[in-house]
């Protein structure tokens, strides 16, 4: 069949499709009825009814056990196979109120379609499908409306109009930038810097509490906040996102990279816990291998070589945050971060 | 009294006094001391035998008096195990994963080869080799005793990372992993954590408490008692495990009913 | 007497009273709408009926069901950053910090009757509703519906598949849990990465720095009323499409490119395919009754320092979370300013995959320049270039989102992630290679069986052994109506350069047709049946026309 519905041959160029010869076989039209056992036997009939009246009854069962698990499966009150407020009442409720709903639900959908099958007719019934374009008629009719009205409106004739409209319409849709723009601030030099000061103590993340180098176990890791980052920090969890780092202890006799060495305290060394891939927390710590992992797309790295990558996606290391000790034996930063912390962005190298 | 005064320039004055500020200030420590591990007490015959089921089932690895071996490429086949204390030989081989079958990074849990009584004898022998960890103290033991709330933020923070959120587990690098953290004994969540095994960080108690620890424990005490109050869990290894499941049990039941819908009836 | 049928479904207890009413009812909607014309239009419409054509009905009551529960959870959720104290049922979390976003999730799921069953429904419904879009867009494009004319229909599918995309994706993003946030942060960290504007579009998104105190309100407008919009639209244009070019068929005696065969959309498609929708609603509220998902109280509130082992987006992200991975730290700067490839490479990647998928029916029809209309399907194996290309097309996108799952295959297999992820990074181009070829020899290894099967009919497995020792094994021709499928199909071949043909599109056609195998033809089959008949001179000269296995004779 090479030519189009209407008995046409294609209009486009020259085609791939190569004709059959004959026109190819010629279609036998459709096959022989079969006839089902509830056309033909009564019993086959009725035991059909049966099942579709009966899966409908089982559906009004599930509304029943639906609306009951509401006052006997409640999470919270009520709860005939748990005590109210627990988890184990929340479980029960979600199932038996589920179990319900699917059943009440799911009998209505196969008593419908056990009905079409088994009862209603099944002979194949045939559509005739027509050309999916227009008439000639109607495409002759509709270019002349279209040519007419244009011509009517004169834009042939006026083109100083036209440009002037082009150029509004144009014009508007720029207009959408500005509301757009207030969405958010411009970036300045917001990252490039964090909430670590000199002099700031390193603490525990969970507990806020100081920590003293000799806390520092050897091959141990702490995850770190600056002092004084709380809940009342105002943009507390934007602070956090950039403040966020580890404490490592390796053995000095180890480390790779002097300038890393001499920026932490006694094999004590402090690195931004933000991947410079895109952003998740590098929280993996391997302490015999000295490899920080990250969990999202594995960027592996070396914290005897100043936190180089050495496997993954990401390219920068992670930035060192400067330590040394203070009076009392604290730790504390001597700086922000060299460089920006997590992922890199364009005007990363900018001085901000 | 008046006796005291009497003597108060005797010559072992200075030394007792001594003795007593001393005793006062160790006594003040310990008092305020963060409780971290009660030591368990030894006997010499619990050393001698663990000596004994050393020389036996470690020190081929290990050396024989525990300085650790290194194989002919440098390779460390036995880490040294002077000053590792009680608590790591009790976690170590408490959870089967001493002895080891082959040398590696990564230690298998499996069904402990030694029963309690030679877990201890061994506990004994390699805490007399240095002074390292000892058992915990029963009551940082106890769900019962931590807060669950801060358990789980310490466990978020510290531990989610490597053992997953739910603690169904998590990969580290080349083949290594953090195991799966149910069915544990909170014995050995605390000495896992006091003492850093293989490629786990030491988590000692200058970098949690005891107490944290604690919290840690009754945070996965809750979690199992909660079981998962949606059904089935699959594991709880997230948005790919339920991905899998639409893929292949939904789909099926889905398909099933469209086949079945546009069969022929008999 | 009526001939409207009447709008109103009432049970036939008395049939003169209710057609009465029915009239009546009829009579008055009709008298304002012109529902009349709309019933005959609509009403004895052909509908084929093959269960491969119900995925597009599993993904569109899907997106009922989402309507539904989601309406549900709005009641109950609150999109909001502001932080608040946990003070509820759940034990772990009594007194910890959190978003509002979060609580009222925690809240809903625990609390409220029947909370956490209507936001598994939702999840579970959402992820079928991807299954279905994917499955329904395979049959599309592996059948060659795409064709003229429904082009049109399939960038209106695909539009939804993105749309669907965003839709999940800003979903599972509004408890704000510590897993969908760190999803957001990669996102964040991707739209830095990006030349120029980076940074300023990171800050209009989140309303300042990352995390923010506006995303969770707006992924919420977005959700509950940009995306559904776009999609309720684009599904009313693409049933209005569909409708108006009526459904496909696949290629069988009676059907051609002028009918459509099948069954009156009332009554027997309406109570099919609405009975449907109740057990696809059946089927996801049983599965989240038994089935927990997305248990956000274990991963916590969301906060930038914690993470967890095994962090994934929901299965029709993971192809873009699995390039990440894959791709190596590809960085360089140049006059001080940072390019990241890390990121733009697999950025460029999806969106060629994307672009690839878009626009292959205009791909086909310039390589074919078959303009004419196309209702019959394809077989698959009928089109042995296209199927290779699809399939190659589906492994790299499953390389893409195996890649995403490397921790948790290292995981539960006992692997290194390192060779895992090196594994994916070459197989990524000789998979869909190796692929393409084997696909493509398959089905042309098919094309070949069932021209044999149409030239010499079914193998019965009965072999007559000739007096000179030839065995012969008896066919069983094939009736007209069982073999019109073997020979129906279109027959290609090549193109040569010139005359119209540009020289790319020559060897365009030679790519996808030089190995074509050619439909069986009148001829062809006369000559075997020819030689059929000869054949069977010979055999009933032996077997004296009885074709009774032996062992069968014995045995009654």
């Amino acid at each position: 069949m090479t030519d189009n519905l209407d008995g046409t041959t294609p209009a486009k160029g020259v085609s791939a499709i190569a004709p059959k010869e004959g026109g190819g076989f010629p279609n036998p039209g459709l096959p022989p009825h079969v006839h089902r056992q509830a056309d033909s036997d009564k019993r086959a009939e009725k035991r059909a009814e049966k099942i579709v009246a009966g899966m409908f009854v089982l559906s009004i069962l599930g509304t029943v056990l639906f609306i009951a698990s509401y006052f006997i499966f409640t999470p919270m009150g009520t709860n005939l196979l748990a005590e109210g407020g627990t988890l184990h009442a929340v479980f029960w409720s979600n199932l038996f109120t589920g179990l319900g709903l699917a059943i009440a639900v799911f009998f209505i959908g196969a008593a419908a379609v056990h009905w079409a099958k088994t009862l209603m007719p099944d002979d194949e019934m045939v559509e005739e499908r027509h050309a999916t374009r227009s008439s000639d008629e109607s495409r002759d009719r509709a270019v002349e409306i279209i040519t007419g009205g244009l011509q009517e409106s004169g834009i042939a004739r006026r083109p100083v109009i036209v440009t002037a409209m082009v150029g509004a319409l144009a014009a508007l849709p720029i207009a959408v930038l500005a509301p757009l723009s207030t969405l958010g601030p411009l970036p300045g030099n917001k990252l490039h810097h964090t909430f670590w000061k000199p002099g700031m103590r390193l603490t525990r993340d969970h507990d806020g509490t100081p920590i003293r180098a000799d806390e520092v176990a050897m091959n141990s890791i702490f995850h770190v906040m600056p002092e004084g980052l709380t809940e009342e920090t105002p943009h507390f969890l934007n602070e956090r996102a950039k403040a966020a780092a580890v404490i490592v202890r390796i053995d000095p006799a180890i480390g790779k990279n002097e300038e890393s060495l001499a920026n932490g305290h006694q094999g004590i060394l402090a690195f931004s816990k933000i991947c410079t891939h895109v952003g998740c927390p590098v929280a993996l710590y391997e302490q015999q291998t000295h490899h920080m992992l990250c969990p999202c797309h594995q960027s592996t790295f070396d914290v005897t070589d100043a936190a180089k990558v050495i496997f993954g996606p990401a390219h920068r290391p992670l930035p060192q945050l400067p330590i040394e000790v203070d009076a009392e034996g604290y730790l504390v930063a001597t700086g922000d971060f060299p460089e920006p912390i997590g992922p890199s962005f364009w005007d990363l190298h900018k001085d901000k | 009294m008046k006796a005291l005064a009497a003597r108060r320039h005797h010559p072992m004055a200075l030394l007792v006094i001594l003795l007593l500020a001393l005793v006062a200030t160790g006594g003040l420590y310990a008092a305020f001391q963060p409780r971290t591990a009660q030591a368990e007490t030894y006997t010499a015959d619990d050393i001698e035998q663990g000596e004994a089921l050393f020389l036996a089932n470690c020190a081929t690895c290990h050396g024989r008096s525990g300085e650790g071996l290194q194989d002919a490429d440098g390779n460390t086949l036995g880490p040294s195990l002077i000053g590792v204390g009680a608590a790591a030989v009790d976690f170590q081989v408490g959870t089967g994963r001493m002895p080891m079958e082959n040398s590696g990074a990564q230690a298998w849990r499996k069904p402990p080869q030694m029963n309690e009584e030679q877990t201890r004898q061994l506990s004994a022998y390699v805490a007399s080799l240095g002074p390292g960890p000892s058992l915990p103290d029963e009551q940082y033991l106890d769900p019962a005793n931590g807060d669950a709330t801060k358990g789980g933020e310490i466990f978020r923070i510290n531990c989610a990372m490597c053992h997953n959120a739910a603690g169904a587990g998590g990969a580290l690098t080349r083949g290594k992993f953090a195991p799966a953290l149910n069915g544990v004994e909170p014995k050995h969540v605390y000495e896992a954590m006091e003492t850093g095994p293989q490629n786990m960080p030491v988590f000692n108690d200058d970098n949690l408490t005891a107490q944290d620890k604690n919290d840690v424990i009754a945070y996965l005490h809750e979690l199992e008692e909660n079981g998962s109050p949606g059904g089935l869990s699959l594991g709880s290894l997230g948005p790919v495990t339920e991905g899998l499941y639409a893929w292949t049990i939904i789909l099926s039941l889905l398909t099933a009913c469209a086949v079945w819908l546009g069969a022929k009836a008999k | 007497m009526t001939t409207t049928t009447p709008s109103s479904q009432k049970q036939d207890a008395q049939p003169g009273r209710v057609a009465r009413l029915g009239a009546v009812g009829g009579d008055w909607l009709d008298q304002r709408t012109a529902g009349g014309g709309l019933v005959k239009f609509l009403g004895r419409k052909i509908f084929p009926d093959h269960w491969s054509f119900m995925f597009g009905e599993v993904a569109l009551y899907s997106f009922v069901i989402l309507l539904i529960s989601g309406t549900f959870l709005t009641m109950f959720f609150v999109p909001s950053m502001d932080e608040v104290v946990y003070d509820g049922v759940y034990g772990p979390m009594q007194g910890a910090h959190m978003s509002r976003a979060f609580e009222s999730t925690l809240h809903l799921s625990f609390e409220v009757k029947g909370g956490l069953l209507f936001r598994q429904m939702h999840h579970w419904a959402a992820l079928v509703f991807m299954v279905a879009i994917f499955v329904h867009m395979f049959r599309v494009f592996f059948t060659g519906a795409f064709r003229k004319p429904r082009e049109l229909n399939w960038l209106v599918g695909f539009s939804l598949m993105v749309l669907g995309m965003v839709a999940g994706f800003s979903g599972y993003s509004l408890p704000d849990d510590v897993l969908s946030g760190n999803g957001l942060r990669v996102v964040d960290g991707l739209m830095k990465g990006i030349p120029i504007v980076g940074t300023y579009l990171s800050m209009l998104l989140f309303g300042g720095e990352f995390p923010g105190h506006d995303i969770i309100p707006r992924l919420f407008t977005i959700h509950i009323l940009l995306v559904p919009a776009a999609i309720l639209g684009l599904i009313a244009i693409h049933l209005t499409l569909l409708v108006l070019s009526k459904h496909t068929h696949y290629p069988g005696p009676g059907r051609t490119d002028r009918n459509v065969v099948g069954f009156p959309v009332f009554p027997v498609y309406a109570a099919k395919a609405g009975g449907f929708f109740f057990l696809v609603f059946g089927i996801i509220t049983l599965i989240s009754a038994t089935t927990a998902i997305n248990a956000v109280w274990i991963y916590g509130p969301y906060d930038p320092s914690p993470v967890s082992a095994g962090s994934q987006p929901d299965w029709y992200m993971l192809w873009t979370d699995g390039g990440l991975r894959l791709i190596p730290g590809w960085e360089f700067t140049i006059f001080g300013y940072v390019v990241s490839l890390n990121i733009l490479l697999p950025m460029a990647i999806y969106g060629g995959l994307l672009a690839f998928l878009a626009l292959y029916p205009f791909l086909e029809a310039w390589v074919t320049g078959d303009d004419r209309e196309h209702h019959v399907l394809d077989l698959p194996y009928n089109n042995p270039v296209r199927t290779g290309l699809g399939v190659a097309w589906i492994t790299v996108y499953l390389i893409l989102a195996l890649g995403a799952t490397n921790d948790l295959i290292a995981l539960k297999l006992h692997l290194s992630i390192n060779d895992l992820t090196w594994l994916f990074r070459v197989s990524i181009f000789v998979a869909p290679v190796l692929v393409f070829y084997i696909t493509k020899r398959l089905c042309i290894a098919m094309q070949r069986h069932k021209r044999g099967l149409a030239l010499h009919g079914v193998e019965t497995s009965k072999v007559v052994r000739m007096p000179n020792g030839e065995m012969l094994e008896i066919h069983e021709p094939l009736n007209e109506f069982d073999r019109w499928v073997l020979v129906q199909h279109d027959d290609f071949r090549p193109l040569k350069a010139g005359k119209g043909v540009s020289a790319l599109r020559a060897k365009a056609t030679s790519f996808f047709f030089k190995d074509y195998i050619s439909p069986v033809t009148p001829a062809e089959l006369r000559e075997a049946l020819d030689h059929a008949a000869h054949e069977k001179h010979e055999i009933d000269a032996v077997t004296g026309g009885d074709y009774t296995v032996p062992s069968a004779k014995v045995g009654h």
